[in-house]
């Protein structure tokens, strides 16, 4: 069955308002729901953008790592889904779920790739 | 169909059952239930394109289905409705009903799904109704899916849920979980449900290759659910390790033509190691429950023999006889005496498998099993390995003669080939 990723991405700095706090029981609602549809497979919230590490590949061979995220933008992912749908219409009836719950905006990607574990690829 | 149609379709199968079950709260008539939902979707088709999808598409459906529900007990009653006090009792009815749906739409509880399944499974219904039944108000399946799913015209699959729905209302059967010694008998049934639907996608007899898939994600998917709302039932876990198990393996089962690839033969890279992972889980699970003797359970470590080693070679053929074993005490059936005989081939030589084929064969003497192609095919098999080619072929041929499923007359084809070729060079 097809898997997808939807994230959610969150503004820097975010500080939650009370209301916002209610917001988190709506969250658990959701993925309890997802659980009990049987769709989710992983789901995870990720620390603060500002807390990112990230590595570059150099042109002499070596890995450079600067403190702070990817990309300099003013959102940042908060968190994600691992779920498996039918098709990309149903991932996406999901992540408008997702985004009612969590006001933020979600991005919905096919998984395409997954490499099996190395023992069992020499044939 | 336009993007806001798919849109729907997709909205519908993921809020249908939740929907259905929380209405059959009240009606406490899953057929009825679902005709309101129904409804509710073709209200919903005829708004939405107009108006947007609404923030909340659940709510705004159960609230259709609310009013279609209050319109239907108002036809029921306008027959009768002569004098004052049958209306003052109508309107009391009417707000009970309303009410009870503004219950049924703030929770929509797991409890109601897990009626919804056990009323769809219920034995008073013929296995095909079950089926068709259970695709449909759980699986979100339209009847049109359903029927191309098992190659019958949509008109008979109409009528066989309109039948099933009939039989669920005359019988009166109770929307309610079963309880004592009822609920593990009516769990075995809704179990069976499931991995027949797994089952007729998995083995593909003929027929709609995309549906099939989709016939064993829903069942898989049916798995999932039910492990969450039956969390102490051993078997439960046991069949979903199965299935998760076996479904693993399907990039693997399909060559590049499409010919069916057999275990041996698979490249194993392309197995989904995640859903291995998941059905390693679950049949952990199901033995911690102390279910680890039972049917699915016994299966899904029989399937686990064979995901747990990266060579076919390596496979512990010792152990899925023992596995095989269990089995015959606890479901002795001949298709579970056929598999242990090919075990036993593997494990302790072909002479070895071939009479223990045998003693199945006299097993079965003229039932169903006497009309299967497997009998021949796996003889053929052990009489090749043996190197009793003449009547290897005869077999692989008998084979060929009793299967209608092209994919396999082309494998056998192949077998006969490659016996030809043994012939030649022995």
């Amino acid at each position: 069955m097809p898997k997808y990723l939807l994230s959610g991405h969150q503004v820097d700095n975010y500080v939650p308002t009370p209301e916002d706090l209610a917001m988190i029981d709506t969250i658990h609602a959701l993925n309890r729901e997802m659980i009990a549809a049987g769709v989710r497979i992983f789901a995870c919230g990720v620390s603060p953008a500002a807390q990112a590490k990230t590595l570059r590949a150099q042109p002499d061979g070596g890995v450079f790592i600067t403190d702070g995220p990817y990309l300099e933008t003013k959102e940042h992912l908060g968190g994600f889904w691992i779920l498996e749908c039918a098709d990309m219409d149903q991932a996406v009836a999901w992540a408008r779920k997702g985004v009612v719950a969590c006001r933020f905006p979600v991005e919905v990607r096919e998984l395409l790739f997954f490499p099996a574990p190395e023992e069992s690829t020499g044939q | 169909m336009t993007d806001i149609h798919k849109t729907i379709e997709a909205v519908w199968k993921i809020e249908s059952t939740r929907l259905i079950a929380a209405i059959a709260r009240v009606t406490r008539d899953i057929g009825i239930a679902e005709e309101l939902a129904q409804d509710a979707l073709v209200t919903a088709l005829e708004v939405w394109p107009e108006e947007g999808i609404p923030d909340n598409p659940a709510a705004w459906l159960m609230t259709a289905a609310k009013r279609r529900a209050l319109d239907f007990l108002r036809r029921g009653r306008m027959l009768v409705q002569k004098h004052e006090e049958i209306t003052r009792e109508f309107e009391f009815q009417q707000q009970q009903l309303a009410d009870a749906m503004d219950q049924a739409l703030d929770q929509v509880i797991d409890d109601d799904v897990l009626r919804l399944i056990f009323t769809a499974c219920h034995p008073v219904l013929a296995v095909d109704g079950r089926i068709a039944l259970t695709l449909r108000l759980i699986g979100g399946l339209t009847t049109a899916e359903i029927a191309r799913a098992f190659l019958v015209p949509e008109k008979t699959m109409g009528q066989r849920i309109f039948r099933a729905k009939k039989t669920l209302s005359e019988a009166h059967v109770p929307f309610e979980t079963p309880r004592g010694d009822e609920l593990r008998r009516r769990v075995e049934s809704v179990l069976s449900v499931i991995y027949l639907i797994f089952n007729e996608g998995y083995t593909a007899t003929s027929g709609d290759e995309w549906m099939r898939a989709a016939l064993c994600d829903e069942a898989v998917r049916l798995g999932r659910m039910l492990v969450q709302l039956l969390p102490g039932e051993s078997e439960v876990h046991g069949l979903l390790a199965l299935m998760e198990l076996q479904a693993s393996r399907t990039a693997a089962r399909r060559g590049r033509n499409g010919e069916a690839v057999l275990l041996p033969d698979q490249d194993r890279s392309l197995w989904d190691y995640a859903q291995i992972q998941r059905g390693m889980a679950a049949l952990g699970h199901a033995r911690r429950l102390g279910g680890g003797a039972g049917n699915y359970a016994l299966q899904a470590a029989i399937a686990a023999c064979h995901t747990r080693v990266r060579r076919a070679e390596e496979t512990d053929w010792e152990r899925i006889v023992l596995l095989y074993d269990a089995l015959m005490q606890t479901t002795p059936s001949p298709i579970v005496a056929l598999n242990r005989a090919v075990a036993v081939g593997m494990a302790q030589g072909p002479a070895a498998g071939l009479e223990a084929l045998d003693a199945v064969g006299r097993l079965a003497g003229d039932s169903a099993l006497a009309g299967y192609h497997l009998l021949p095919c796996v003889r053929g098999d052990l009489l090749m390995k043996m190197g009793r080619f003449t009547e290897a072929r005869e077999e692989i041929q008998r084979a060929i003669a009793m299967t209608q499923n092209l994919r396999e007359q082309e494998l056998l084809t192949e077998r006969l080939k490659q016996i030809e070729k043994a012939t030649l060079s022995a």
